[in-house]
């Protein structure tokens, strides 16, 4: 079952800056939404918001019918926060307490990011593209309904990169799981997003709102600063182009 | 360290030994003060082959176990109290710092006044030494846990008592075995003022007997079995906190840790 994320007026505020919002976003149950942005603009901060791990100043969000467990959102870090004192697979299994098939969905998990042969290395002996790759199995292995990932290639050679953005999208086609991604880089954002929305800030604000059947071209001239709509505050700048559904909440 | 260094470390004490013995050879200083090393032997053989040497070690080791066991589960209850719950450092730590702030030895008239001068007194006296290290060790170790692993038990649904125990305790654990090891050698040294102030028995009564009867090789053996037991127990629980803690990433293994690797 996936679920679909409403966002109306979202906003958040680190002392007295505004580093998000005001955000108005519908994402359609079942679909790989992309943000993309400068370092620094606000991806994380919304990602965190959509987490529940920042509590926002304004603004609501909404995911599927509201009856969804903390349990059925995987999020995958920006870092990869393993627990220094715990194996790979221990850490894999982080969140499959009690599950009556842990072991299974631990070596599942670890067979998608190729980690069979570092399941019992403590994650000091791991590289940081395997650290990364270790967070990943751990978001994946309960099968989250929602998944929130961070830019979780970004330490990844280009192999293990390419390798791993497709067995994403295979579990994507599997369960059609709904995804939320953040990334820097574009190819990444035209090979997985169903939808690329492009930030600036901060504050963080949506100002291109582009799909998978859009150039890299037009994708390079949304991100440029001032490109297309200013990070100003200018009202409707970050309003993306699709019909706002969150406005009939 | 390499290994070669390691032998370095027996050269300072086997110099002072050839100079001791050099100047109580020479007659530089009257036996009275400083018997030659021989005579620190020949006691120690004695007091072993009496059963007195056996004896003083046995109860001093006695105490201290008893003391530090008071003490370390106190401050183990105290300090994860405090290090987990905000509100149990507001309510309980500013008390705990300002008892602290006493000198220890401060309380051995009051313990003794309520407790007598046997042995309950000095089991208090060397828990209150064990206590401190202990509790405020544990306690920053848990309250100052890493808030982005606290941020992967929220994002998986822990609770907050789960969190605790799968996160922030694992995590203060290193931390923890520093307390237990500065608390140990608060303990030895609070066994040894205990006894000291009144004991009829263990190495601190050796100490002052030795004092008491002018015989310098008694005092100097029961110094140097204060030392060694020192020694011996701080590296056991180093070797037994360093299995616990081998997950941990450190340009430099503490002190002991050494004791773990094969020969
Ligand atoms: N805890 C915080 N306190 C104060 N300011 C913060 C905090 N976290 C983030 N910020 C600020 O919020 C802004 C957005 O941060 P955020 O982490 O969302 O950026 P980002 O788009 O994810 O960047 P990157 O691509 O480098 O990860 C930044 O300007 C940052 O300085
Ligand atoms: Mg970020």
């Amino acid at each position: 079952m996936a679920h679909e994320v409403h966002i109306a007026g979202l906003a958040k505020t680190y002392g007295s800056q505004r580093v998000l919002g005001p955000l108005d976003l519908h994402l359609e149950a079942g679909t790989i939404t992309v943000v993309i942005g400068r370092s620094g603009c606000g991806k994380s901060t919304l990602l965190r918001c959509l987490g529940g791990l920042e509590k926002p100043d304004a603004g609501s969000i909404r995911i599927g019918a509201g009856q969804l467990r903390r349990e059925d959102i995987g999020y995958v870090f920006q870092e990869p926060r393993l627990m220094p004192w715990l194996t790979v697979s221990r850490n894999v299994a982080f969140g499959l307490r009690g599950h009556p098939a842990r072991d299974d969905r631990v070596a599942e998990a670890l067979a998608i990011v190729g980690l069979q042969q570092a399941a019992s290395l403590l994650p000091k002996q791991l590289s940081g593209g395997m650290a990364q790759r270790a967070a990943l199995a751990r978001a994946l292995a309960p099968k989250p309904e929602l998944i929130l990932l961070d830019e979780p290639f970004s330490a990844l050679d280009p192999f293990s990169r390419e390798s791993l953005q497709q067995h994403l999208l295979h579990l994507y086609r599997h369960y059609r799981t709904t995804m939320v991604l953040i990334t820097h880089d574009m190819d990444e954002a035209l090979t997985l997003g169903d939808r690329i929305l492009v930030m600036q800030g901060p504050p963080g604000k949506i100002v291109a709102d582009l799909s998978r059947h859009d150039t890299k071209a037009r994708l390079r001239e949304a991100l440029e600063p001032g490109g297309r709509g200013p990070p100003g505050p200018q009202a409707g700048a970050e309003r993306p182009q699709t019909p706002l559904r969150a406005r009939a909440l | 360290m390499p290994r070669g260094h390691a032998a370095l470390g027996v050269v300072v004490p086997l110099l002072a030994l050839a100079v001791w013995q050099g100047v109580t050879l020479a007659g530089m200083v009257p036996p009275s003060m400083l018997p030659p090393p021989a005579e620190m032997v020949r006691t120690l053989a004695e007091m072993a082959g009496s059963g007195e040497l056996a004896q003083a070690v046995g109860i001093t080791a006695w105490r201290l176990a008893w003391g530090f066991v008071v003490g370390a589960a106190a401050g183990t209850v105290l300090g994860a109290l405090c290090g987990a719950s905000a509100l149990a450092r507001a309510l309980l730590d500013p008390t705990v710092q300002a008892l602290r702030s006493v000198p220890s030895l401060a309380w051995v008239p009051l313990f003794i006044l309520w407790l007598g001068i046997f042995e309950s007194s000095k089991t208090t006296l060397i828990a209150v030494g064990v206590f401190f290290p202990v509790y405020l060790n544990l306690m920053s170790g848990i309250a100052q846990v890493d808030r982005k692993l606290l941020e992967v038990g929220v994002v998986h649904g822990y609770s907050r008592l789960r969190r605790l125990i799968a996160i922030q305790l694992p995590a203060a654990l290193p931390a923890y075995v520093v307390g237990l090891r500065s608390g140990l050698g608060l303990g030895w040294m609070f066994v040894s003022a205990a006894e000291l102030l009144g004991a009829s028995n263990g190495l601190g009564f050796v100490l002052d007997d030795g004092e008491q009867t002018g015989r310098p090789e008694r005092v100097l053996v029961a110094i140097l079995l204060f030392g060694l037991c020192g020694k011996t127990t701080d590296m056991a629980l180093a070797a037994a906190g360093a299995r616990l803690v081998r997950w941990q990433d450190n340009a430099m293994p503490v002190q002991g840790q050494r004791a773990l690797q094969p020969a």
